[in-house]
């Protein structure tokens, strides 16, 4: 690994991959070299479920500045739920 | 060089090796036909996993008349498409380098026992495969040169070792046991061009036999033609020198 950035969180929820819908139960934060994005650094997600076997996985892979609309832009959906008390 | 008017075969599989602990592990061998006695290389693949960059390139070796091996270093963290196991070996903050090395000399002792090796064997690796390159041939035995490209880490802080990297590599240079190359980006920030001076430093102080060459424009992964790191004419002339590096020590 290059930059060793990586966050592990535990999650609920489901993703979709090429398999189909699967509860992903974690999500792999790395900022490190991406697979496929045109960039030499990536903010990478792979939510997972790694009892499911290792192509259980819903990857992401964003710009850092894309990466920071996401985080602001989830938070403001968040919040706008939280109004209408979801 | 081959000419247009010259017979060349190759073989190329998967096989399966013996690698650190004794485990079986897959690996790549691409060699060409006939009796040799071939120069070998072991190539040590990079973070994006055992992928098809790295079977394009061992067989490339192969095309220049080297058997070529290249070990599955993430063999034990399952199966899957290269990508998939290469994320979760992500997730888990690499491999351990004690079986990475050991994994390696497992390549290089399979060329050892073929009846077509010529004796000698080199080792390649970029990204964190030019980073084992380095660790392996200061604490292995039985390589006649290496090439590190663009390795990260050599250099690391105390707060940057981990349980799996637990000894900075440029804390061995001075057990290096062969030549060493070395392929560096001067945009690199891992390794960053201080960086690249410390290890350099190292090696002279220990009066190591080395060739380092910086390519100006270029950063990291400039041999990757499929990525938006690629750099055309710096990749042209590292391998290059990579061929007249190895041809040099591993064919007399």
């Amino acid at each position: 690994m290059c930059t060793m950035i990586v966050e592990k969180t535990g999650i609920e929820g489901s993703g979709k991959g090429t398999g189909g819908w699967f509860s992903v139960n974690q999500v792999n934060v790395s900022y490190d070299h991406p697979f496929h994005a045109p960039y030499d650094h990536a903010l990478s997600l792979d939510f997972v479920n790694e009892s499911k076997g290792l192509d259980a996985r819903v990857a992401v892979e964003l710009s850092p500045d894309s990466a920071q609309k996401l985080v602001e832009s989830i938070l403001s959906a968040l919040e706008q739920g939280k109004e209408q008390n979801l | 060089m081959y000419t247009t008017d010259s017979y060349e075969g190759m073989l190329a599989e998967t096989i399966t090796i013996q690698g650190s602990n004794d485990d079986f592990i897959y690996a790549y061998l691409a060699r060409p036909l006939g009796p040799g006695p071939f120069p070998g290389v072991v190539l040590i693949h990079h973070m994006p996993g055992w992928d098809e960059w790295y079977r394009e390139i061992t067989r490339k070796f192969a095309h220049h008349g080297y058997v070529a091996i290249s070990p599955n270093l993430y063999n034990r963290t399952g199966h899957g498409t290269p990508e998939d196991v290469a994320a979760k070996v992500r997730a888990d903050g690499g491999i351990p380098d004690d079986q990475a090395v050991g994994d390696i000399e497992g390549g290089m002792k399979y060329l050892r026992s073929l009846s077509f090796h010529n004796g000698k064997v080199g080792v390649i690796g970029t990204c964190s495969g030019g980073r084992l390159t380095f660790l392996t041939a200061c604490r292995s035995e039985g390589f006649d040169a290496a090439a590190d490209l663009w390795g990260g880490r050599v250099i690391m802080t105390q707060e940057e070792l981990t349980p799996n990297m637990p000894v900075a590599p440029i804390e061995y240079t001075e057990k290096l046991t062969c030549p060493l190359l070395g392929l560096f980006g001067d945009e690199d920030q891992s390794p960053t061009p201080a960086q690249v001076d410390q290890h350099e430093s190292e090696l002279k102080k220990f009066g190591k036999t080395y060739e380092f060459h910086r390519y100006a424009g270029a950063g990291h992964g400039f041999f990757y033609y499929d990525r938006a790191m690629y750099r055309q004419e710096q990749a042209v002339d590292g391998w290059q020198k990579i061929f007249g590096f190895f041809e040099k020590y591993l064919t007399s």
